[in-house]
């Protein structure tokens, strides 16, 4: 009887991880896209993104310029595919940089004692004082505009939020039943670490980090947006927006695009993300 | 709390490389003489120690003074309180308007069978998605330069409040929706709801009486984070918009690397994010009876 539970209860925990929604899906084949414009743009990019041609200047979208062409007669399409490998640069990272420092924070406030915990907690709800980019902002104050220090200042700004999920997850974690029983068992304190507590807080490290990346494009993008990221001549989403806004009213595509690319990839982010946070919990 | 991020802002500041009283004479290019300079230096306190300056700033702090401008010449508490009510009534009515979204859109999604709840979640993503500059430059393309509906920059009436609102309001509306309607499923599930079911109320009415409550209670929590979200958001539509405001203000203040009014803004948003995690506290406490048993126990 139990063992044909078992069966039933597995199979149908095979089946469901088999099935890819179309939404998972479409997320797969952007983020693909997205992949081969960074890493071979001319592959997918349809003219040389830096070519000037001042008698095609704002071409309206059609086959020849798929996105539209800028007020030098540049191809948007390729320009936004140009485009990716920084702003993705600047996402991962941001997300990255993050990321870490929120681990060094959780695991010395999950693992250090309790003097750490209360330390550590403080420092992390005083830094929620400042939120989205104002954090961002004083630290792009203090070392100055730039693709660099806004990458920086994007990653500090979201580490208080990883330290914090991070915290929760190794103290769950730490107060286990398996943690308990391998401490039981006598195993070392670095054992448990190594065999039992870090693989069990990866997963969900993964989860975060793919769930963050499409912010950190977002904020990056919104500071180059403000003119302290990257600026204009470059071909990143945020700054080719803001160049685009002086032409709003007559050329559309210059900024429609971009932005569209933003959001796209905010989206597959967050749906890649809660299917791997799903997955993660059904496996 | 409050002194931890004055002390902390006071000490990152102190971080920039250049000297500060040519910051005050217009930067590095502006070629001060050294006379102008140590006067500066003596008339901003600049000349003292470290500690001496960083206790300075704590006891005018204490008493309300946030120190002046170098840029602007005016006192920073004055010209924060001029700008933050703007900030304040833009963050408020977004917040609101979040809050109706999000409510309509959870109600929808969980009511209308599965197209909907596909549907509705597609609109939640997206929404939460969108970069505040750009749905912002898009509603101007949209509503300003085509339509003629409302003004591309704000022009301090109604008018021109509605589409900074709307920036500001529809992404954290897809945020809200989503826990709401994680929170409205769950409920729908509970004993109490088929009790009620089992009384003949209708499938609205159960919503509207029951559900909503418990699910507005994350949300509720998030509400919080939802108004520093909405000032950092402010940065950009204010700036967008030309509205007067907090946001604009800073990002002029880190642009002209301003830093007392950078300080004053900071410390000003740590004010509020207090007060709102009082107010949420106070909120959720309303909103759930249990919340208030524990206490009497």
């Amino acid at each position: 009887m139990s063992e044909l539970e078992v069966r039933t209860v597995t199979a149908t925990a095979a089946r469901r991880r088999r099935r890819i929604g179309i939404g998972e899906l479409l997320a797969l084949l952007f983020v693909l896209f997205l992949l081969a414009a960074t890493l071979v743009p001319g592959l997918v990019s349809t003219a040389d993104p830096n070519a000037i041609d001042a008698r095609a200047a704002f071409s309206t979208p059609s086959t020849s310029h798929w996105f539209g062409t800028d007020e030098s007669g540049r191809d948007v399409y390729s320009r936004v595919v140009a485009g990716t490998g920084t702003s993705l640069l600047i996402g991962v990272s941001a997300t990255a940089i993050g990321l870490s420092l929120g681990l060094v924070l959780g695991v010395i406030a999950g693992f250090g004692g309790r003097v750490l915990d209360f330390t550590v907690n403080r420092v992390v709800e005083v830094l929620f004082a400042f939120p989205g980019l104002l954090l961002a902002l004083l630290v792009i104050v203090i070392a100055g505009p730039g693709p660099v220090t806004a990458t920086i200042a994007v990653g500090l700004s979201t580490a208080p939020g990883y330290a914090r999920i991070i915290r929760g997850q190794l103290v769950g974690i730490r107060s286990s039943a398996w943690v308990e029983s391998a401490r039981v068992l006598g195993h070392s304190p670095t054992r448990i670490l190594r065999r039992h507590i870090l693989p069990n807080a990866l997963a969900p490290l993964f989860v975060l980090a793919t769930l963050g990346v499409g912010q950190a494009v977002v904020w990056a993008a919104a500071l180059s947006y403000l003119g302290l990221g990257a600026q204009p001549p470059a071909a990143e989403w945020g700054a080719m927006l803001s160049a685009g806004r002086t032409y709003i009213g007559s050329a559309w595509w210059l900024t429609v695009f971009p932005g569209l690319m933003i959001v796209l990839t905010t989206i597959a982010s967050t749906v890649l993300g809660r299917s791997l946070a799903t997955r993660s919990r059904e496996a | 709390m409050l002194w931890a991020v004055a002390t902390l802002t006071f000490f990152a500041i102190r971080l920039i490389p250049g000297d500060p009283a040519e910051a005050v004479l217009g930067g590095p290019g502006s070629q001060a003489s050294e006379e102008t300079l140590e006067q500066v230096r003596r008339d901003y306190g600049l000349d003292q120690p470290l500690v001496a300056q960083y206790l300075q700033s704590l006891g005018r702090l204490a008493t309300g003074d946030l120190g002046s401008s170098y840029a602007l010449k005016v006192p920073v508490g004055e010209l924060l309180a001029a700008q933050l009510g703007g900030t304040i009534l833009l963050a408020v009515v977004a917040l609101a308007l979040a809050w109706l979204i999000a409510i309509g859109l959870s109600l929808w999604s969980t009511t209308g069978g599965r197209v909907a709840a596909s549907v509705g979640q597609g609109i939640e993503l997206t929404s939460a998605a969108l970069p505040h500059f750009w749905l912002a430059t898009v509603l101007i393309a949209v509503f300003s330069t085509q339509l003629g509906w409302f003004p591309p920059v704000s022009t301090g009436d109604l008018r021109g409040l509605i589409l900074p609102v709307v920036t500001l309001a529809l992404p954290l509306s897809g945020f809200l929706a989503q826990v709401m309607r994680g929170t409205l499923l769950d409920t729908l599930d509970s004993p109490f709801i088929l009790s009620a079911r089992a009384r003949g109320e209708g499938e609205i009415g159960i919503r509207l009486r029951h559900a909503l409550r418990h699910a507005a209670i994350p949300g509720i929590s998030l509400s919080g984070w939802a108004l520093g979200y909405l000032i950092s958001g402010a940065v950009v539509v204010e700036t967008i918009f030309a509205r007067p405001g907090l946001g604009r203000t800073l990002l002029q203040a880190v642009t002209l690397r301003d830093v007392p009014v950078v300080t004053g803004v900071v410390i000003v948003v740590a004010v509020v994010y207090i007060l709102m995690t009082v107010v949420t506290d106070a909120a959720s406490r309303l909103a759930d009876p249990r919340l208030r048993l524990e206490e009497t126990r």
